[in-house]
């Protein structure tokens, strides 16, 4: 009884390490392969012989008459307007589900909740045509509009989740601000906002992850190579070069996925909490 | 969720004061005002789009040209002469029937075992959770193309244990899956939303049910998934709505190929519609796929009184 106490965790340790190496392995190799020659790439050791840090400097600017610093500077000005959008618009509708109360109410929150379920791919030709119109092709628009608009990737799931915070902030300091002369906006803007931080924070987060990954959008209205967004550049490397600029290519990916991990590493308790609060996948 | 709105509502109105401000503050004005984005969002950019998407499915549109009302020709062509569209509904319903299940499956085992490791649970969360926040990267897929390849370091790994290699990306029969794989490689997050859910268990029901001389079998089928089931269910509906519209990594990693053998739906109805310019042909291709999303939607919630299983419930395993 006592060694099978002692060696039920042992074993289970020694599987979860081996499976965590497994899992992490592809990245691990990743990053040696970034730096390896082209004819070692294909070599399942994660440390290079000879690390070519000219993968990162020509990759970096291997599309002719722009760098990826171009790529970068449009992907996170991008990023930045989308995520102020999103802030503004969830937030308010957020409050006003939860804490006013308004004709059809409990109808316009059940059609929020089957907008969470509402697959994009059958909006795409519609919506297109519609920012095809209003000339907003080639623009970055049609992404910074629809987040205005509590939409976009992931504009349901946002105010859900700050739906579900509020709900949690106790009712008593709105009335108390109330009998004080408190407006509602007053009440949203100095008492809640604040206190919905932590939530403001998972928002952010993800809005800054899904529109990262949002290639499908991307591909669909931004058409020329100076307003390109960095999977874009990415995917129009990759159609171009030959075989023999993979370490470049790889390079450049592995710079791609930095923000994100970055985000991760310093916001790691906000995840958590995102994901296992509302569902919300990563 | 709405019922303790209504009893805060309510403890609210008893007090004197606050029904007076009850009254002067809860116009509907506010509320309509405070939730207009999101309603001029939903009207303009999700109901109006949707309807018109339908209007476009009876149409011939392909933007530059007027709109041309063709009735119910593009459904006609898709269902009966049309091999691309059974293709790449063959390839979706595969990769749906695969990915979800194996997903689901690992993201359980997995979050079973971490949730007895105490130690060192954090880390192993980390590196398990990595893949799925990189995952749906160009920058992955890329990657994953690299691995895959006849040249890849995949084929040299097996190789030490003495199997062959070939070009996965490039041979029809496993090119989908390592996309499959690739998914699967991404079930971190919901292991953590299982993860979650398991610490939720009282602690009660086992104990109580190794005192009655239940097994670890029979306590993972009466207590671990019943009390799990609602966040099974709800994570099963959101992975099967995401598969069918799979994507980026088949663009990018096969692009469809080897002979269509990856040619997953979004992909026909991207060509179609942004490569071709058929928006009417594409937008009936689009509602169909909104059909069958919401058809095996359905499916699942209509087989969920069997296995669902929420805590309010009395009794039996089985709900009326």
């Amino acid at each position: 009884m006592t060694t099978t106490l002692k060696w039920k965790p042992a074993f289970r340790h020694l599987f979860m390490i081996l499976f965590s190496l497994i899992m992490v392995y592809p990245v691990l190799w990743w990053i040696g392969a970034s730096l390896k020659d082209s004819t070692e790439l294909g070599s399942p050791s994660i440390f290079p012989t000879a690390p070519q840090w000219s993968n990162f400097t020509k990759g970096w600017n291997s599309v002719p008459g722009h760098t990826f610093t171009d790529f970068y500077l449009n992907t996170f000005g991008l990023e930045f307007a989308v995520i102020i959008a999103t802030l503004l618009s969830c937030t308010l509708v957020a409050f006003g589900f939860a804490r006013l109360d308004f004709p059809l109410k409990n109808f316009w929150f059940s059609i929020l909740m089957l907008t969470l379920m509402m697959p994009g791919q059958v909006l795409i030709i519609p919506q297109y045509t519609l920012f095809y119109q209003l000339g907003w092709v080639n623009t970055y628009l049609p992404f910074i509009i629809p987040h205005l608009l509590a939409g976009g990737a992931g504009g349901s799931f946002f105010v859900f989740l700050l739906i579900q915070f509020i709900r949690g902030v106790p009712r008593e300091l709105d009335e108390s601000a109330k009998i004080d002369g408190c407006s509602w906006f007053g009440i949203f803007w100095r008492i809640v906002m604040p206190l919905a931080f932590p939530a403001i924070v998972t928002v952010t987060i993800f809005c800054f992850l899904w529109n990262w990954d949002d290639f499908l959008g991307h591909l669909l209205y931004i058409n020329s190579v100076d307003k390109y967004t960095v999977g874009l550049a990415l995917r129009m490397i990759n159609d171009s070069q030959s075989a023999q600029e993979w370490g470049q290519l790889l390079a450049m990916s592995l710079v791609s996925i930095v923000p994100a991990t970055i985000v991760f590493m310093f916001l790691q308790k906000y995840f958590v909490e995102g994901i296992a609060t509302t569902g919300i996948k990563g | 969720m709405n019922r303790s709105t209504t009893t805060v509502a309510q403890s609210a109105v008893k007090t004197k004061k606050s029904s007076y401000f009850r009254s002067r503050w809860n116009a509907p004005l506010a509320g309509y005002l405070f939730i207009s984005p999101w309603l001029i969002g939903f009207l303009a950019l999700t109901a109006y789009p949707l309807f018109l998407s339908l209007y476009y499915s009876f149409t011939d549109y392909t933007l530059m040209q007027p709109i041309k009302w063709v009735g119910t020709r593009n459904y006609e062509r898709i269902f009966t002469a049309d091999p691309k569209f059974i293709q790449s509904a063959k390839v979706t319903f595969t990769y749906v029937l695969a990915s979800v299940p194996l997903k689901l499956i690992a993201a359980l085992l997995v979050a079973m075992i971490l949730s007895k490791a105490v130690k060192g649970i954090s880390f192993y969360r980390t590196a398990i959770y990595f893949p799925s926040l990189i995952g749906g990267s160009i920058g992955v897929s890329l990657l994953w193309r690299n691995i895959f390849g006849i040249d890849g370091v995949f084929n040299k790994l097996i190789g030490v244990f003495g199997f062959e290699g070939k070009g996965w990306i490039t041979s029809p029969d496993t090119a989908l899956g390592t996309l499959i794989l690739l998914t699967v490689w991404q079930f971190g997050s919901t292991m953590v939303i299982f993860l979650a859910g398991l610490k939720q268990i009282p602690n009660d029901l086992y104990e109580a049910s190794s005192v009655d001389g239940a097994s670890k079998v029979t306590q993972f089928f009466r207590i671990t998934l019943p009390m799990l089931s609602p966040i099974l269910y709800f994570n099963l509906i959101m992975a099967v709505i995401g598969a069918f519209q799979m994507f980026t990594s088949a663009f990018v990693i096969t692009n469809g190929g080897p002979m269509n053998s990856t040619y997953v739906y979004a992909m026909y109805l991207y060509e179609r519609a942004f490569s071709r310019y058929e928006m009417g042909y594409a937008s009936a291709l689009a509602w169909i796929m909104l059909v069958a999303i919401v058809a095996a939607t359905l499916l699942i919630s209509y087989t969920s009184k069997y296995w669902v299983f929420y805590e309010t419930d009395t009794g039996g395993k089985k709900r009326k």
